[in-house]
């Protein structure tokens, strides 16, 4: 649309044509204030705060539903719209009860921010208030109907947001209330956005009401540390007698890739931090067979002792290691470099969910065809094969829903079961049996599996697009995949992944025959310069070590932040001569099997960064803090250096021959810290501060892995980066990455309210999974 | 059934066929049922605007819009299916003239809504009755059988090539649904709210295409001023407000019922001459001229008063939709307004705040007040609502809860305040309200 000029308070503005003059001057920082009006869901004018005088017009006007158009002029702020405002906050205090001391919104609500700013202090209202009980609808939400100003934010955020559709309005006039989908009760996704967007505390929320107010809380954007999707979210950090407790998350913070967005997973279950069930202490199994809690020290002696006489004595060959989906970059980078520099073995995998080594494989020397969540988000065209993202990827489902229903994005879906999103779809296509192996010769012109045209010729026409494919893709099935898209020449792809760092465990070299950057171990290329003492044989995959684990083969066993013990299939683990250490949150049944654990800090807990399904690079940001365990890094350093590692060999820290004084000269006079900060930085040591600041690491991998070639003014400035796999490095020939065997994944298929063992301590989710249950049981008994 | 009324000042086009037996479509024809649709569908659509132009017909709902120019702005080309809708959602309290048009003339909102749908090149029309008028449906829906069996409605009509097809649908009881928008909402199947506007309804209307909505008093009088011509028609009015109206004149009178009367008739000569005066002799208080949301007249008001939309617009009220609420001197107005708000109250849909929230403050403080428990703060917080609340409503209901209400307080602020310091209602020994 072409722009047009218009004057708003005697200036002049300018917007394209059509624009909603809330928006237009919002952009111009003219506040208007509304409560229903919300960007990107549809008109109300219900609440008539926004009124505004337009010239010519002899009715005050709403801000959220006039259009600009050229020469029109606007009066936003004058003693007739203040009154029309004040009246309206008037009006809603009425029957709204004055409850703010003790309402979870009271400072954050926006009824509270606008009566101050208009003014209705003085209370006309001598009647008595409507009143009618508060209702809870779920685990995880309640609605205080009086509180309730009817905004309908949340009846249309479940309903175009989401496509759930499960609020609605019951009644009448000013007994109208927002009613949930079944009597009393809320069935759906749980995914909190209509208490999110709630301008009062109408809608609490389950596991944060009258726990605070929101000023004793400080807020820290982080990384969701659940499914693969990588949501930037908000968490409420409140002191607490073990540390600093996470009383909230939310996504306050609206800058990431999920915009608004956050679903049950990330809104409610970050509260496996609190589970009394955490480990606090090193545990040691002691000459009776029990764990025994031990101080670090002597954790540290008894395991690094242990791995370095099963190295010495038997060879690397004989220590497995076994990395975690959850842990940061950082951390997986040095466990592998721990393995495979100080324990001299390539035998390092993790529970693998999806097959980004052949993805890499796939999409090397193709730079440019990988699709960030944000391109997906905006992209004209995308198509979907395999994969459940309204369960699996929640933000996917958001973002591919958003895109079709703000900008008529076309959506394809092939698929061998129904899926929910096939309600965005342009076209569906059912896939028999075999399907997806077949798709790519089928989007190549054959029609031998799937016999339709229609749906490829649709694809065909799409100017671009983007091919998000599920886990359903193996091996040579996704390499066949991409090569089609790349010959195509205007095909972006994106593969999907379990967890948070998922992508990145494969990513930093968490696999037996391949390093960081997928460059193959038999032809380590710089790799054999940087890591003194590689091995360049291959080695055991996670089924084989555990294999090898209770047959005698393996003298011990590293498992960071894994419960293969528990893995879907693998059956009960007997270990035979096997010196197990795990690091982990909670005592899993991995746990419970080993010789020494270390308690460790989960994701809300330390600082590094992760890489989601999509390529995008962010940066965890140390939230809360639970006394007794320590991060993942910190506890690999520390091993390491009981094994008689050299440290700063793995981690580069206080190079150039200056060693950091960990702020000695820092007086207790104010300004010393600053003047100690100004020291630092002229002599390099930031932040190579200390060898267990995981930033330290960044360099080297971005050395030597091309694909995270680092933006690190946005990384750290809280922006996601997109990472470059198709940036190939170039002492590796791309015949060489063949596969070299079929590699063992195993999805996880997380659903809405399940998160792999971490999901299991979560009572908030387990309470929406009980709610689903009994809900499911309800419509089946009718 | 109910007792029709008359008086020699009628001027009967619309009534005209008012208690002769015109339910039945062969009376309906005998009568010159029909004459005018067929005119009409050898006319053209140019003819049919160009003589409702002429006719000054304004819309008979209220808002007293001209309905030839309504009708012309339906575009001509449009991608999606144009629709005519009949809004037979009267519930205005003090209003009762449809009502009889669906009791005694059915034919002529069918044959109304034909002429309507071809000046429009529209092939459907949905006429769209009140909940309470269940038992009209009926009478509607065998005239509506009775006009397809006839070949005057279906695929050709008057056996032309011409399509038209006629649905009718009953309401769920809810007054907002008179509100243009709303009623589009509910006959699509969704809560009676009303639409940001514009688009408005000739554009973009009934499931999104081109829509004409009328009165159905409107579409009744359409086929007579097809048959008189428009000149003619308008010739029966005022100046600008063309042919009769039915007037619904009930309260405190001799004579109450639906008088259909020139456009611009006295209003005081309708009060005492055609309802027969006040009831026992007693004095006029007060009238609401054209339906409760109309703003109240002092008897001084209406010495020379037309009623027509621009006279009582001039006179600081509305015309409305033509019912006539007399009111004597033993009526208490605070009391009086309390049952107009306590109306309003009750049918706000709540989708705004100013119209929810003020109709049920205005209410609880009415409903104290005249129980004794009021303060002279209350009268002036009465009137800062009302205030408030005009113009900044999402839809008109809330204008219509506010003026009346502001016209008692400006009017009677001396009855009020003989309501104050607790003294009992001066009027409690009466106790007889006007019927509203």
């Amino acid at each position: 649309m072409a722009d047009v000029t218009f004057t708003v308070d005697g200036k002049k503005l300018t917007a394209p044509a059509g624009t909603l003059l809330i928006e237009a001057c919002r952009k111009a920082g003219i506040e208007i204030p509304a409560f229903c009006y919300y960007p990107g869901l549809s008109l109300q004018a219900a609440c008539r705060m926004c009124v505004v005088r337009q010239e010519k017009v002899p009715k005050l006007q709403t801000a959220c539903t006039t259009t600009v158009a050229e020469g029109q002029a606007f009066i936003t702020d004058s003693p007739e719209i203040a009154q029309a405002r004040k009246a309206t906050i008037e009006l809603l205090l009425g029957n709204h009860p004055l409850d703010c001391p003790v309402c979870d919104a009271g400072g954050e609500c926006e009824l509270q921010d606008m009566t101050f700013k208009y003014g209705a202090g003085e209370s006309l209202m001598v009647d008595a208030k409507r009143h009618r009980d508060e209702q809870q609808w779920s685990p995880a939400v309640f609605y205080d109907r009086p509180r309730c100003i009817l905004c309908y934010r949340c009846t249309r955020m479940c309903g175009e947001g989401m496509d759930v559709w499960a609020l609605g309005i019951q009644n009448r006039g000013v007994v109208s209330v927002i009613a949930p989908n079944q009597e009393e009760r809320l069935d759906c996704e749980q995914c909190g956005m209509c208490i999110d967007v709630c301008p009062v505390g109408a809608l609490t929320s389950g596991s944060y009401r009258y726990k605070t107010r929101p000023w004793e809380m400080n807020h820290v954007s982080t990384v969701c540390t659940h499914c693969g999707d990588g949501c930037k979210v908000t968490l409420g950090i409140r002191q607490a007698i073990d540390g600093s407790e996470i009383v909230r998350a939310d996504n306050r913070d609206k800058s990431g890739i999920n915009g608004d967005f956050l679903c049950a997973k990330g809104r409610f279950g970050f509260d496996f931090v609190e589970n009394p069930e955490r480990l606090t202490t090193p545990l040691v199994r002691n000459a009776e067979g029990n764990l025994e809690p031990v101080s670090w020290e002597q954790a540290f002696r008894v395991a690094g002792a242990k791995l370095k006489e099963i190295r010495d004595s038997r060879g690397g060959n004989a220590i497995g290691v076994v990395g975690s989906n959850h842990t940061t970059n950082e951390e997986n980078y040095l466990l592998q470099k721990f393995a495979r520099t100080v324990l001299r073995t390539n035998n390092i995998d993790h529970e693998r969910t999806t097959d980004y080594a052949a993805f890499a494989r796939a999409i090397a020397g193709h730079p440019g065809k990988t699709a960030s969540l944000r391109e997906i988000a905006a992209a004209p065209s995308i198509l979907l094969i395999g994969g459940d993202p309204t369960n699996e990827h929640p933000l996917l489902a958001w973002s591919i829903r958003t895109n079709v229903r703000l900008n008529r994005a076309r959506l394809y879906v092939a698929n061998e079961r129904q899926i929910k999103l096939e309600r965005q779809a342009r076209a569906a296509l059912r896939l028999p049996s075999g399907g997806y192996a077949a798709m790519a010769g089928y989007l190549g012109g054959s029609d031998s599996v799937i016999k339709t045209s229609a749906f490829r010729e649709a694809i065909l026409g799409e100017e671009k697009l983007v091919v998000v494919f599920g886990e359903e893709y193996r091996g040579t099935a996704v390499e066949e995949l991409v090569k089609w898209g790349v010959g195509q020449g205007n095909v972006k792809f994106a593969y999907l992944g379990d967890y948070a760092n998922s992508r990145g465990a494969a990513d930093m070299g968490l696999l037996p025959d391949m390093l960081p950057g997928y460059v193959p171990a038999s032809d380590a290329g710089p790799f054999a310069q940087e890591y003194a003492g590689l091995p360049s044989t291959q080695g055991k995959t996670l089924p084989e070590m555990l294999t090898a684990a209770t047959n005698g083969a393996l003298g011990g066993l590293l498992i960071v932040g894994a419960n293969p013990f528990d893995q879907v299939g693998s059956g009960p683990v007997t270990l035979k001569d096997t010196f197990l250490i795990v690091q982990d949150i909670f005592l899993t049944e991995t746990a419970t099997a080993a010789d020494v654990v270390f308690p460790a800090a989960s994701l809300y807990e330390k600082t590094g960064t992760v890489t989601n399904s999509f390529g995008d690079l962010q940066l965890a940001r140390k939230a809360a803090d639970h006394a007794g365990v320590k991060p993942d890094f910190e506890i690999l350093v520390r091993l390491a250096d009981s094994v008689g590692a050299d440290v700063k060999a793995l981690v580069p820290f206080g190079k150039r021959g200056v060693t950091a004084d960990l702020g000695q000269s820092r007086g207790a006079q104010a300004g010393e810290a600053d003047r100690h900060a100004v020291w630092l930085a002229a002599n390099g040591l930031e932040p190579k501060l200390s060898p267990f600041d995981p930033l330290a690491l960044l360099d080297e991998i971005e050395r030597l892995v091309p694909a995270y070639k680092l933006d690190r003014l946005n990384l750290f400035g809280g922006n996601d980066v997109q990472i470059e796999p198709g940036l190939i490095p170039s002492f590796v020939p791309v015949s060489a990455l063949a596969a070299s065997r079929p590699d063992p994944v195993n999805p996880a298929h997380n659903g809405l309210f399940t998160s792999g063992t971490l999901g299991r301590y979560s009572h908030g989710l387990k309470d929406l999974e009980q709610h689903q249950a009994a809900g499911v049981a309800t419509a089946a008994a009718d | 059934m109910p007792r029709l009324v008359s008086h020699p000042d009628e001027v009967k086009i619309v009534s005209k066929r008012f208690g002769l037996g015109a339910t039945d479509i062969d009376k309906y024809i005998e009568l010159g049922g029909y004459q005018a649709a067929k005119k009409c569908l050898e006319q053209g659509p140019d003819w049919i605007i160009e003589e409702m132009k002429a006719s000054n017909l304004r819309g008979r709902g209220g808002a007293g819009f001209p309905t030839g120019m309504k009708w012309s702005f339906v575009p001509k080309q449009s991608a999606k299916p144009k629709y005519v809708l009949v809004n037979g959602d009267e519930s205005e309290p003090g209003t009762c003239k449809d009502h009889l048009i669906f009791l005694h003339d059915p034919h002529s909102v069918i044959e109304g809504t034909l002429i309507a749908g071809l000046s429009i090149g529209s092939k459907m029309g949905f006429i769209y009755l009140r909940g309470e008028y269940r038992y009209l449906l009926e009478i509607m829906e065998k005239a509506v059988a009775d006009a397809y069996a006839k070949g005057f409605l279906g695929k050709n009509i008057f056996g032309t090539d011409t399509e038209f097809q006629i649905i009718t649908q009953s309401g769920a009881g809810a007054y907002e649904v008179g509100e243009e928008s709303a009623l589009m909402e509910s006959l699509e199947g969704k809560r009676g709210v009303p639409r940001i506007k514009p688009p408005f309804p000739a554009v973009v209307g009934l499931y999104g295409g081109p829509t004409v909505i009328n009165n159905a008093e409107t579409i009744a009088t359409v086929p007579h001023v097809i048959n008189m011509g428009g000149a003619a028609f308008a010739a029966v009015g005022s100046p600008r407000n063309g042919g009769t109206r039915l007037f619904g004149i009930s309260g405190h009178v001799e004579r109450p019922g639906v008088y259909e009367l020139p456009m611009g008739y006295n209003l005081k000569k309708m009060i005492y001459d055609v309802a027969g005066g006040v009831r026992g002799d007693r004095k006029l208080k007060a009238v609401v001229p054209g339906g409760s949301s109309t703003p109240v007249l002092l008897p001084e008001e209406i010495e020379n008063l037309g009623m027509d939309f621009d006279q009582v617009g001039k006179a600081g009220s509305m015309l409305g939709s033509g019912g006539v609420v007399v009111i004597d001197d033993r009526t208490c107005i605070v009391e009086f307004a309390l049952r107009t708000i306590s109306f309003y109250q009750h049918e706000s849909c709540g989708w705004c705040i100013p119209c929810r929230e003020g109709t049920d403050w205005l209410k609880k403080s009415l409903t104290r007040f005249h129980a004794g428990f009021g303060t002279a703060k209350d009268i002036d917080n009465i009137r800062y609502l009302a205030e408030n609340m005009l113009g900044r409503t999402f839809c008109p209901l809330g204008d219509a809860a506010a003026m009346p209400t502001l016209g008692f307080v400006k009017k009677f602020r001396k009855e009020f305040e003989d309501h104050l310091d607790g003294k009992p209602c001066p009027f409690a020994k009466h106790a007889e309200m006007a019927v509203v």
